[in-house]
């Protein structure tokens, strides 16, 4: 019986929290992308390096804050500073519309031209970023650092593993589930919510019923960059922030976007959930788990590592690859251009 | 005969460039952007095949790169005898495993009929095989990378010249076109799965593919020894300190009374230039005569109006995977020189950024299309890639010039212009989009 729990305490901790975390943060970078793709549609390439502005413009006023000397209690004070980080990453997303996008949206070219223009808005702020705050890794997390630790779970429940549950964890799960809420409100119960589904669904009938498609266009980049914002805080608080791996997670992002269905936001937090728990269960070593679960002379005698971490890249993509040739649409019937 | 004027007007304009980055900084430098320039050159007469023939998007061209650079340290090192001995066969054997089991599973996803029995046999067989190939080949690997992982710690090459392997430096040439094939088989794999799906899912899947590729490069130490790298690749042209031992090469240096170092590094590079520019020619004017013959008007039939093409009984799918194909292997041509220009295989080195979008930015401000555009904006965006820093410099210390030197923001800016490529290489694609969208040279 105690091995039982030990085993399950041992999944918890290396799998299950650190899964949900990585899901929570993948969900809405995929939000992102499937809310361009479904009202803008093409497949923004820059979303990542939105993301990692969000996520820079946020660090910048925390340090402000500290030095300040504001902090947010036991919470970390990015958590102030991500409203601040939302609005300038709108205010961004709203001038590359204005600057860049809007053109070619009026010209309707092809889908694959805004594509390459967003290859373009990526270097930028690619460029941009790595101007701003340097190329290195930055840290900003303050704060209680464990909501429980792996010390105080042992004593609390006398088991031989310890579950440590970090606050940056705890803080993504529940600003995750906090936006995805407030998001499916907005577009269930609003006006403009419901324009923008109609939009997403039918351009052409959407605009006949009167929907102004400019105020859509705007009100999805405001939401694209609160979501954007978010997730990159979260990242770089849960993780740490370094400019270059936010291009590194457009792969697991687009894989989740169109594993779930690409325009469809139900699929996209399903796909980060099921991209995320795939890549840590494949890439954790099983044998920490199956020793108290097997009997003595069965124990495994490798690591039961099916992959190395390294490759966690390849199981997103080969995740994404099964989807689309067995089910090209997505798990959740996404649309395509 | 305006157009085809100004066309050599800009090729003019950029040799000018060059040429006037030899006189104001230094030959050197010149050089080594016309090399890399003749390499890029090939780089997008690649993509351009993919993208300006077919209207293929593929954004994995750093993958295919890579495997280039694989290739031309599988030709040309010395293969490790010790490694071979301890466990060569084992991984050899876990690699023909494991193309056993990824073949048996296709065979029973593609001969069986549909059903539950097609679902849990193909899984079976995927299971099953995975721990047969890790058993085997997790056992080589092992004894592979424990023989002298400082120094080898991975199968080699297969370079016979021994101890002398330095010497057979036109190994490094052979293994150009074996670069070329290695991309090609691997485009060949990625295109049977992934060419049938949509523009922006293609997009997405080469992306996959090539992150794959490079972290297989990067962790498989028993191939190229990962991270750890793999350098002093023999050369086909002489190293510079043997000429300098030279008592002809001295003489004819200072009968016009050069430096000898100076001028080594000089006559190497051109040696380089002189064979990149064979490979360009050849493959330029391959891709012209398939731009002009029946074929390339079938595929930009195919390109503009897909539905149109196929009801005229042409095989899409077909077509579409040979384009591919061509266009990863000139790739992977590429990547084979670049590593031979290196004399080292640096797997760290290969980032998207630099070897997938900055070879899209030279295709599209080139002309997309156009042959001699990608070859044009080859050199030109990446005559700009090296430039645009120390111009940045130059600019950035003008406008801070009224700062104190020790100025926290001065200092900043100063550091970030090492960041200003990426922002001007953006600026340029996004300004030529809206533009020129055609490029500097259109297709006719």
């Amino acid at each position: 019986m105690i091995d039982i729990l030990n085993s399950i305490v041992v999944l918890a901790n290396y799998v299950i929290i650190p899964a949900i975390t990585y899901g929570s943060q993948l969900a809405l970078g995929a939000l992102g992308v499937t809310l361009i793709y479904g009202i803008l549609r093409f497949s923004n390439f820059a979303h990542g390096d939105t993301m990692a502005f969000g996520a820079m413009v946020t660090i910048l006023f925390t340090w402000l804050f500290q030095s300040w000397g504001i902090t947010f209690g036991p919470l970390p004070t990015a958590l102030l500073a991500i409203p601040l980080g939302i609005l300038a990453t709108a205010a961004l997303l709203l001038a590359t519309d204005k600057f860049v996008y809007q053109f070619y949206r009026r010209q309707k070219v092809a889908p694959v031209i805004l594509v390459i223009v967003s290859m373009g808005v990526m270097f930028i702020l690619n460029g941009l970023v790595r101007i701003i705050i340097g190329p290195n890794e930055q840290r900003f997390s303050d704060g209680e650092r464990f909501i429980i630790s792996a010390k105080e779970f042992k004593l609390l429940t006398g088991l031989k593993e310890g579950l440590a549950f970090k606050t940056t964890q705890g803080i993504t799960i529940i600003m995750a589930i906090v936006l995805v809420v407030a998001l499916f409100w907005f577009l269930n119960r609003t006006r403009t919510g419901k324009s923008m589904r109609a939009f997403s669904d039918n351009e052409d009938l959407a605009l006949l019923s009167g929907i102004n498609p400019d105020k859509v266009v705007m009100v999805t980049w405001v939401i694209v960059a609160a979501l954007a914002a978010t997730a990159g805080a979260l990242y770089g608080l849960d993780k740490s922030f370094k400019p270059f791996i936010f291009l590194q997670l457009l792969l697991p992002i687009f894989a989740a976007a169109i594993v779930g269905g690409l325009g469809n936001p139900i699929g996209a937090i399903a796909g980060g959930f099921v991209i995320a728990f795939s890549e840590v269960l494949i890439t954790y070593p099983l044998k920490r788990v199956l020793k108290y679960l097997m009997p003595e002379n069965l124990e495994p005698s490798g690591l039961v590592q099916l992959l190395s971490t390294d490759y966690k890249f390849a199981v997103s993509f080969s995740i994404l690859l099964i989807v689309l040739l067995f089910r090209p649409t997505g798990l959740f019937r996404g649309k395509s251009v | 005969m305006t157009t085809s004027v100004r066309n050599v007007g800009l090729f003019i304009f950029v040799a000018c460039l060059i040429a006037g980055t030899g006189f104001v900084q230094s030959w050197n430098t010149a050089l080594f952007i016309l090399n890399m320039g003749l390499i890029s050159a090939i780089m997008s007469l690649g993509v351009n095949m993919q993208w300006g023939f077919a209207g293929l998007f593929n954004v994995g061209v750093v993958g295919f790169v890579a495997l280039g650079g694989l290739a031309a340290v599988l030709v040309s090192m010395p293969p490790v005898e010790e490694a071979w001995a301890a466990g060569g066969v084992q991984v050899l054997s876990g690699l023909v495993l494991g193309a056993v089991t990824v073949t048996a599973a296709v065979f029973i996803q593609t001969k069986m009929a549909p059903g539950r029995i097609k679902i849990y046999s193909t899984v079976g067989v995927l299971l099953v095989g995975f721990f047969v190939f890790r058993h085997v080949f997790d056992g080589g690997v092992d004894a592979v990378e424990a023989v002298n992982p400082a120094g080898t710690g991975y199968l080699g090459g297969l370079n016979f010249g021994g101890v002398n392997y330095k010497s057979w430096g036109f190994m490094t040439i052979i293994s150009w076109p074996i670069g070329g094939v290695l991309a090609a088989s691997v485009a060949w794999v990625i295109g049977k799965t992934a060419l049938g799906l949509r523009s922006d899912y293609l997009a997405i899947a080469t992306l996959g593919i090539s992150e794959i590729i490079i972290s297989v490069m990067k962790n498989e130490d028993w191939l190229s020894r990962g991270v750890k790298n793999v350098s002093g690749l023999p050369r086909p042209v002489p190293y510079e300190i043997d000429l300098q031992e030279n008592a002809g090469f001295l003489e004819w240096v200072s009968s016009f009374g050069g430096d000898p170092v100076t001028t080594s590094s000089i006559i190497v590079k051109l040696g380089y230039g002189g064979l990149f520019t064979l490979v360009l020619v050849i493959i330029l004017t391959l891709a012209q005569l398939a731009l002009a013959s029946p074929w390339g008007r079938m595929m930009r039939a195919i390109r503009d109006n897909e539905y149109a093409a196929g009801a005229m009984g042409k095989n899409i799918k077909a077509r579409h995977l040979q384009v591919f194909i061509l266009g990863s292997a000139i790739c992977g041509v590429a990547g084979a020189m670049m590593t031979t220009l290196d004399s080292q295989l640096t797997p760290t080195a290969y980032q998207p950024l630099r070897f997938t979008f900055l070879i899209w930015v030279m295709v599209i401000v080139g002309g997309s299309g156009n042959n001699f555009g990608s070859v044009l904006g080859g050199f030109l965006i990446f005559f700009l890639w090296v430039q645009v820093e120390p111009i940045g410099t130059m600019l950035m210390q003008g406008i801070t010039a009224g700062m104190a030197d020790d100025n926290a923001l001065r200092l900043h800016l100063l550091d970030s212009v090492a960041h200003m490529r990426l922002l001007t290489m953006g600026l340029i694609l996004i300004l030529v989009l809206r533009f020129a969208p055609r490029g500097l040279i259109p297709e006719k």
